[in-house]
């Protein structure tokens, strides 16, 4: 038996503690915790009004006879070129294959797809390659229909994919329909050796609670991951296999037609792959001030990052934010202008080797995380640091 | 045309605070609301149903007291709401939470089905999609646009990385939609007087004819273990001097890392 806490439905009001009949639940930093010595009884879950303690048998991990084996990376790739999660994800599942001992496949669905072979390069010990025009624009319910198949045929225990907004679509369909679990956006991957389960960690709440999250007793155990959690190998010279898989028509045709795409022709440099970002927030001010930062970017070759009140003002799309509820970015260098640091932006760029925080306010949070500070307006600053740079 | 859009009720994480001496969230005084992205697509439902009639459902699954969620969303326009609750349904993830919310998406019918993209405390956007494939039908994710609805099939733009898509697809389908689809209205005093009134259904699992080993958490595929706080290193250091050497001493560092 197992009890546990939720954490996203527990308020930390305490009405469990009288009535656990041992003494054995305290609340710490705003969420009930349960003591060494629990005998799950039950009467906590019935004092809990908003459903946040769960007891529950942990099923039994599939027996050892189990048959999958296999770690399996869905290799995206977007008009024919392979995305860098697809390299991402190899590094990774490269480490798990060996704990596990067992093989690290790529699956990679499209049409005239280049460097396929890279992938062996990047870690892969085969490539299973379906090459069909019908593929070519990603048709989610024909791509979801091929991994399904795939995945029956030759019965991976673990299969990763990015959480692009390919992947976040595409994946939990994939999971729904092979009827096992998925975790969303981890940032850990880890096995237990001895029950061999794939031990998923991911930040829930903006980034200040972790979860470790398994799947006991279904497979495959699926994960995605944001792009930039993992850094790639550096590609090897390794043997490995193609595979070419037929493309499986589904009984039931496709109903889902891209009929457009418009580019979004605001990014000059990519903020996923930028080694620097110049990122802007409330602090600007305003839409026509952003040109500050991209001239800051220019000098820099860097890329033009947000947080998320400039792009709810309209001063910048989408693309450029940075959160989460944005991109995950990782650069070498993040320079942060007038963002107060609001822990949903943090989940985003936290990971960045250097970071430096421009803000007037010395109490901002974003200070906490910056690897160098500047207390100070940034009017004044970005221009210093442009005219020194040039 | 008829909709349903599926909502959670979350606790009101913007929010939350870190208290900076302990590096904890400060809960206190949290107030549980409509997940807002979907406040979204229940906008986006109301909207389609005053441009080609019909009616909106908006259907929950949580506790008892996600009742106020669903009389929030008929104050801002929702004709109808069902609360999905059992003792049974606690502890689903997104699977059990996904076919639960397709056995009242069968009983009621729809034309179209909105759920926001994500919620903000699990913050997964599985449900969507998920639900999508239970109902055997198809599916897009982060719309921000209908441009054309009609009988039988749907066009929309999407966003994406790079960009957006323009993509069609039939009816009925599942999409989820993004917070640039609308503005949401504010709740009209008609609806507020309709959403202290309106009879909010409870469907439990027997109702739904759910079966045991899918609902809950005993139908879910996944298991949390752990629950931890990160730590948080700080790092920090704050340049001194006047602002043209702190600028200058950041330059130097930054050349010394080989970062510029």
């Amino acid at each position: 038996m197992s009890i546990k806490i939720d954490p996203e439905k527990c308020i930390g009001c305490g009405n469990c503690i009288p009535a656990c009949p041992f003494g054995l639940i305290e609340i710490d930093r705003g969420l009930a915790w349960i003591k060494e010595g629990c005998t799950f009884c039950g009467a906590c879950v019935d004092a809990c009004g908003y459903y946040a303690i769960e007891i529950g048998e942990i099923p039994a991990p599939t027996p050892t006879g189990d048959s999958h084996r296999g770690v399996w990376v869905f290799a995206e790739q977007r008009q024919g070129n392979l995305k860098n999660a697809a390299y991402e994800l190899l590094a990774k599942g490269r480490e798990l294959a060996e704990t596990l001992q067992t093989e690290l496949s790529a699956v990679c669905l499209g049409h005239n797809i280049k460097d396929v072979s890279q992938l062996i390069a990047y870690g892969a010990d085969k490539v299973y390659l379906v090459d069909s025009p019908e593929l070519a624009d990603n048709q989610e319910d024909l791509c979801a229909g091929q991994l399904v198949a795939l995945i029956r045929e030759h019965q991976p225990e673990i299969m990763l994919a990015g959480a692009t907004a390919l992947g976040r679509s595409l994946i939990p369909r994939v999971a729904a329909r092979l009827h096992t679990g998925l975790t969303a956006d981890c940032t850990g991957l880890e096995i237990d050796t001895e029950k061999r389960l794939l031990l998923q960690t991911r930040p829930t709440f903006g980034g200040n609670i972790m979860a470790t999250i398994i799947c006991p007793a279904h497979r495959p155990q699926m994960a995605t991951v944001r792009p930039r959690v993992f850094k790639k190998n550096r590609p090897q010279n390794r043997q490995g296999q193609i595979i070419k898989a037929d493309f499986k028509r589904e009984a039931v045709t496709a109903k889902t037609r891209l009929l457009s795409f418009v580019e979004d022709l605001t990014e000059t440099v990519k903020l996923e792959d930028a080694d620097i970002i110049v990122a802007g927030g409330r602090g600007l001010g305003k839409a026509e001030n952003f040109k500050l930062l991209e001239e800051l970017a220019s000098v820099l070759g860097a890329a033009v990052g947000s947080s998320r009140p400039p792009v709810d003002e309209g001063w910048l799309p989408y693309s450029h934010q940075v959160g989460q509820t944005g991109k995950t970015v990782c650069p070498k260098l993040y320079i942060a202008c007038g963002i107060s640091g609001a822990i949903q932006h943090l989940a985003g760029m936290q990971t960045s080797d250097v970071i430096v925080a421009i803000n007037e306010d010395p109490n901002a949070p974003i200070f906490e995380i910056a690897t160098y500070g500047i207390v100070g307006d940034l009017f004044q600053v970005v221009p210093m640091l442009i005219e020194n740079l040039k | 045309m008829n909709v349903v859009v599926c909502l959670k009720q979350v606790p009101g994480t913007t929010e939350v605070k870190i208290d900076p001496q302990t590096n904890t969230l400060i809960r206190q005084g949290i107030k549980n609301i409509i997940n807002p992205f979907d406040t979204y697509a229940l906008e986006e439902g109301v909207r389609l149903k005053e441009k080609h009639s019909g009616r909106v459902t908006v259907i929950t699954m949580g506790p008892p007291q996600a009742e106020e969620a669903l009389r929030e969303a008929i104050s801002l326009g929702a004709d109808e709401a069902v609360l999905l609750s059992d003792h049974a349904f606690a502890g689903a993830d997104t699977w059990a939470t996904a076919y639960t919310l397709s056995l009242a998406v069968r009983k009621l019918g729809a034309d179209i089905i909105i759920c926001g993209r994500q919620t903000l405390d699990g913050d997964t956007g599985q449900v969507g999609p998920e639900l999508a494939e239970m109902l055997k039908l198809p599916f897009i994710a982060y719309v921000s646009q209908i441009e054309e609805i009609a009988e039988g099939h749907i066009r929309v733009r999407r966003m994406i990385e790079e960009g957006h898509e323009v993509m069609e697809t039939t009816l009925p389908a599942v999409i989820t939609v993004v917070k640039e689809i609308n503005v949401p209205r504010l709740p009209s005093l008609r609806g507020i007087a309709r959403s202290k009134s309106a009879p909010i259904p409870v469907w439990d699992a027997a109702t739904l004819g759910a079966a045991k080993d899918k609902i809950g958490l005993a139908g879910s595929c996944t298991r949390v273990i752990k629950v931890f706080f990160p730590k948080r290193v700080s790092r920090g250091e704050k340049l001194e001097g006047d602002l043209k050497s702190q600028v200058e001493k950041l330059i130097n560092k930054l050349k010394e890392a080989n970062l510029i």
